[in-house]
């Protein structure tokens, strides 16, 4: 369990809570990570959702991951609209996580320029000030 | 049943401007289907079949089929399916005429990023919402574009100079066009030398942005051979969409590898037959990506399939977006699927602009792709040939 923290250099929205993520976004709050694990096929599922997309069960149950993860992809955004305009430059990114699902986030916390494909990271919570926190990710040594 | 030989472009027309703030969205709809229908030979009353997407002022077909007064409809369809609309619009009015539902069918695009907004409804509540765009800065396609293009270098050694080679492709053909945004020719160090907008996309790796419109007219053969225009044959379509898939995203291939041998059956050719591509580019790596999925080049080839000048008309290996594209020439209401159709008919028509028109140009390839490189995406593939073909 990691803390939520509330020094966010970046923009921090508040996500659509609906009855799919409800359990989900509670945990952020607590900094867990949860992702949907299917009970039938054993497939992990990014985002969370009461069907799974490779069987359509709809036995699943969400799971606390590792939080641990490795960059698929990244951008350096350089050119934003609105707020995030004045959070340039900042690391939009796919991390995969130990669990599979490969998830779109941001990567904080160091230089833009020190990202690389590969790099290993550990999920960092933010708190959106309306009951969830938004899971970004860090880089760790290897 | 197939719709191969079934159907034609009979008509198709760009509107001239790029830069439109007198001109009311529904007025740029109707300026385009005038000029398509005008193009064909035919009028507002022999339209039975109508097609637009969200760029459509107000409420899907309904509100344009009310302010261009179409009093003959009987079959409609407002299927959303981002800059790719318009050949899904196609597709679909091809297979309804197969099955007799109508008979002239007309597909309108229009929108006004640069001086206006465009009035399609607000963002919907989707629900990946909390899981990607807004929350983590995604600033415009730009940013997750960029995503697959560093997948892209790094799996296959992709670089920004052979990206470049797409839009210096792009404005080499823009100079060419007197309507064009952009008609100065550009270099490959101008390319890369232009601000980074999200690494490794730079600004001259994006579409341009403008206000304007195009329409196109689909008919049955029946009605093809009343016309006095050439037609352009529809000789196959294919559909696609390819899904974020619960997590096992792979932004290294996008759904014309299933779209495109859709089509190629459909009209019995091979990517060997093509003499023309209009490919949707919304981004350089749009482009180099869709010719290794639609069969031009082996995966992860692309890079090297642009280089040497292979996409520039007329005498370019594969000559691509002869009329500047959207990379030069109009992306009107961000959505590049009509420009598209309406330069491979012109193509087919031997009506391409003085300098670009590619010789004995008997077959083309128009693609689309709706949606996100870097997420989920709607794609569509369709096979033109001359109407004698
Ligand atoms: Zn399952």
């Amino acid at each position: 369990m990691t803390t939520v923290r509330t020094d966010s250099a970046l923009p921090v929205p508040a996500p659509d809570v609906n009855p799919d993520t409800a359990e989900f976004w509670a945990a952020t709050q607590e900094g867990r990570l949860l992702v949907t694990r299917c009970s039938q096929c054993g497939e992990a599922v990014w985002y969370p959702r009461p069907i799974c997309p490779f069987c359509h069960s709809t036995d699943t149950v969400l799971e606390q991951a590792s939080g641990r993860g490795t960059v698929y992809t990244f951008s350096i955004v350089r050119r934003a609209p609105g707020e995030w305009g004045q959070a340039t430059p900042y690391v939009l990114a796919y991390v995969e996580l130990e669990e599979g699902p490969r998830v779109m986030t941001n990567i904080v916390d160091c230089s833009v320029e020190d990202v690389y494909i590969g790099a290993p990271v550990e999920v960092v919570f933010f708190d959106t000030g309306e009951g969830a926190a938004l899971p970004r990710f860090r880089l760790v040594d290897a | 049943m197939s719709i191969s030989g079934q159907a034609f472009l009979a008509g198709a027309f760009e509107h001239p401007g790029r830069e439109l703030p007198d001109e009311s969205l529904a007025q740029i709809h109707a300026t385009v289907c005038l000029g398509a229908l005008a193009d064909a030979g035919l009028t507002m009353d022999d339209v039975d079949g109508f097609f637009c997407g969200n760029d459509a002022a107000g409420a899907g077909w309904i509100s344009m089929a009310d302010y261009l007064g179409l009093r003959n409809l009987r079959y409609m369809d407002s299927t959303e399916s981002g800059g790719a609309s318009p050949i899904y619009h196609v597709s679909h009015a091809a297979s309804a005429i197969v099955a007799g539902k109508c008979s002239v069918a007309l597909v309108s695009l229009a929108g006004k990023p640069r001086t206006g907004t465009n009035s399609g409804p607000g963002p919907l509540k989707v629900p990946e919402d909390g899981f990607e765009g807004r929350m983590y800065g995604v600033a415009g396609a730009t940013s997750t574009y960029a995503l697959a293009a560093r997948r892209h270098m790094h799996e296959y050694g992709t670089t920004s100079e052979q990206l470049a080679e797409i839009k210096v492709a792009a404005t080499i053909h823009a100079s060419h066009n007197p309507n064009a945004f952009l008609r100065k020719v550009m270099t490959v160090e101008e390319v890369v030398g232009s601000p980074l907008i999200a690494d490794p996309l730079h600004r001259a790796d994006c579409c341009v942005v403008t206000d304007g419109g195009g329409a196109v007219v689909v008919v049955s053969a029946d009605v093809a051979a009343s016309l006095a225009r050439d037609s352009v044959k529809i000789m196959g379509a294919g559909e696609a969409g390819k899904i974020v898939n619960g997590g096992k995203t792979d932004l290294t291939y996008s759904g014309a590898v299933w779209s495109a041998p859709r089509a190629f059956e459909e009209a019995g050719v091979t990517p060997a037959d093509v003499d023309y591509v209009s490919i949707y580019d919304s981004f350089t790596i749009t482009v180099l990506m869709m010719l290794e999925d639609l069969g031009f080049c082996a995966k992860g080839e692309g890079g090297r399939f642009v280089q040497d000048g292979a996409l520039v008309a007329p005498h370019g290996r594969l000559p691509f977006n002869t009329d500047g594209g959207g990379l030069a020439n109009n992306h009107p209401g961000h959505r590049g699927g009509v420009t598209k159709l309406i330069e491979a008919v012109r193509q087919l028509r031997d009506e391409a602009n003085e300098g670009v028109q590619v010789p004995d140009c008997q077959i083309a390839l128009v693609h689309g792709n709706g949606g996100d490189l870097g997420t989920r995406m709607r794609s569509a593939t369709m096979i033109l040939g001359r109407e004698d073909s």
